[in-house]
């Protein structure tokens, strides 16, 4: 029996949206937004607005929402807390129920969660820091197709982070010259080397040539090294059509790992792309293009951890995650906190890493982080220290910027690896003692004495854009 | 003609971790060792003839060592694989039970001529 009746106009969001009563749900979906309100709206107002706006609300009431059980589909905002450090801005903390998603779709999660909420005159700026994402909407999602563990099974590779770097120059060479630049780097000593992500299909290089000459070159490195070796296929296309189509001919060539931008290209087209990726047994390396424009603002967007944990969700073996040492933004905590994200099965909260929530993965496999961008032999022991065996560390410039060309900057990036990764098991503190053990290293590898000459002088002491709170 | 300057680089054949560094001494064998029984692991050996390394699959000595604390036994069985086995290629291996993976896994000893 009904007991509601129907009184039209807009009436105040918090009424509905605001209950800091709630105890949220183990089902439910967390989400913590940064909230900026405009001048004169209430916290409770803004935050209760945010709620409604991204889950059942609209700006009026309706008789509809009568036929309805509204308690118990609306998100609730059930917490607000200071953001240290910014008089302006509150964390508004929303719990929705499960069934507001659609099973396996996190294009629906942030559809709602990021929908037009955003452009809300309420507030001036939000900011969505972190989605908990409960065990039951987890296990409808396959995530990886591969994961860590399959992945060094597949390759090969033990007991260390792999190498890799990225073709250059990005854009311009012919197929068969790119084809050597992979070669030369391969037989070097790196694992995998990769397509910059603006290289598609251009005129000046069709895919298919890129594909042919490329699978000769690692599979003409991989028997000689004696080593498992792969190029990161860039299948990322205008439509899907085309992708799945780049995907099996890179399959048709016994090539082991392709490419895609998840991004620009949209998680649907990436969930697919996984999916056809575990079926198929490839790997599947994710670069990370138009991210910055989404995460840079302190203020407004999505931070970087919350695409980490839709990209686990939707399925990439690797996935970009910013450097802490080289040319590129990226806080060291916050870094080091979104790629648990990527690679742990259950990650604590922990706010001196950004992290909102406890996140259990329910055993989905995890994401090899990728270390890219500006960074070279010096970085390496702190690079080891901060990254971990479960990565990828990506030196372009580093390998092929080397005076002897890219399989001598290669085998000095491979010599300078082992040594910290040795050094590290012995015991000895990486970003101590880094000089000495790449110095060290230095006497049994020319290769490495001529890198550690040539890029002695650079540093890159930029200060971060976005920084953790407080 | 500054490029001539440069050395040719010679493609080596390699057996992936550690095997761009010179060859270890028993000390440094010692270290990984204790390494892998730190971090709660298993030591385990492999050997394989060196046409076939790149399988996955390579012959096992024993069993894996489990519970094993004494990197000196570790080191023992190294030495009776290479007797038993001398050309073969034989590696050291850290079962990580937790991760389903190997932890470590480096090559220790290569046949004459390799």
């Amino acid at each position: 029996m009904s007991t509601q009746t129907f009184d039209a106009g807009v009436q105040d969001y918090q009424l509905t949206y605001w209950t800091p009563d709630y105890t949220p749900l183990d089902t439910d979906l967390l989400a913590c937004f940064k909230v900026t309100p405009q001048a004169g709206v209430p916290r409770e107002e803004a935050a209760a607005a945010v709620a409604a706006e991204s889950s059942t609300g609209t700006w009026t009431t309706v008789w509809t929402d009568l036929l309805s059980d509204m308690e118990y589909y609306k998100g609730r905002c059930y917490r607000i807390e200071d953001v240290p450090g910014d008089k302006e801005a509150f964390y508004a903390f929303i719990a929705y129920p499960l069934d507001l998603f659609e099973e396996g779709s996190v294009v629906n999660v942030l559809t709602s969660l990021v929908g037009n909420v955003f452009g809300f005159k309420a507030v001036r700026a939000l900011r969505l820091e972190d989605i908990r994402f409960p065990v039951a909407f987890v296990k409808t999602c396959m995530g990886p197709p591969a994961g860590i563990q399959v992945e060094r099974d597949k390759l090969n590779k033990y007991g260390r982070p792999m190498l890799g770097c990225t073709i250059k120059p990005k854009l311009g060479l012919s197929a068969k010259n790119y084809g050597r630049a992979v070669y030369e780097c391969l037989r070097g000593g790196l694992d995998l080397t990769k397509d910059d992500e603006n290289i598609n299909s251009q005129p000046f290089q069709r895919w298919q040539n890129r594909f042919e000459f490329v699978a000769e070159a690692v599979d003409k490195a991989t028997e000689e090294t004696g080593e498992r070796k792969g190029h990161y296929l860039n299948v990322t296309a205008g439509t899907v059509e085309q992708m799945l189509k780049r995907a099996e001919f890179a399959k048709e060539l016994g090539q082991p790992i392709i490419m895609h931008d998840f991004l620009t290209a949209g998680f649907t087209a990436n969930t697919t792309l996984a999916n056809w990726c575990r079926e198929n047994g490839m790997l599947l390396h994710i670069h990370r293009a138009m991210h910055a424009v989404i995460d840079r603002s302190p203020k407004h967007g999505i931070h970087f951890r919350v695409l980490a944990k839709c990209l686990r969700l939707s399925g990439g073996d690797h996935l970009h995650t910013g450097t802490v040492v080289g040319k590129l933004e990226g806080d060291r905590g916050a870094t080091l906190g979104f790629v648990d994200l990527l690679r742990e099965d259950f990650i604590p909260e922990d706010r001196s890493r950004g992290i909102f929530f406890d996140q259990d993965w329910a055993s989905m496999p995890g994401v090899f982080a990728v270390a890219s961008g500006g960074i070279h032999v010096w970085h390496m022991p702190a690079l080891v220290n901060i990254f971990g065996d479960d990565s990828v560390l990506q030196f372009g410039g580093g390998t092929q910027g080397h005076p002897g060309g890219n399989a001598a900057g290669a085998a000095a990036n491979r010599v300078a690896l082992e040594a910290c990764v040795k050094a590290r098991n012995e015991g000895r503190d990486l970003e101590r003692e880094g000089g000495d053990i790449l110095r060290d290293a230095a006497r049994h590898s020319k290769e490495l004495a001529v890198a550690l000459e040539t890029w002695k002088e650079i540093k890159f002491e930029f200060d971060t854009v976005d920084k953790l709170d407080g | 003609m500054s490029n001539l300057m440069t050395d040719d680089y010679r493609t080596k054949y390699t057996l992936e971790t550690f095997s761009f560094l010179p060859d270890f001494n028993a000390d440094e064998i010692y270290d990984q060792i204790v390494y892998i029984i730190n971090q709660g692991w298993t030591p385990a050996l492999e050997h394989e003839v060196p046409e076939k390394a790149s399988r996955h699959y390579w012959g096992m000595w024993k069993l894996p060592f489990f519970g094993m604390r004494d990197p000196n036994l570790v080191l023992q069985e190294i030495e009776a694989c290479r007797q038993a086995y001398p050309d073969h290629l034989i590696r050291v291996i850290g079962y990580d039970n937790y991760t389903q993976c190997q932890g470590h896994n480096f090559v220790v000893y290569r046949p004459r001529g390799m």
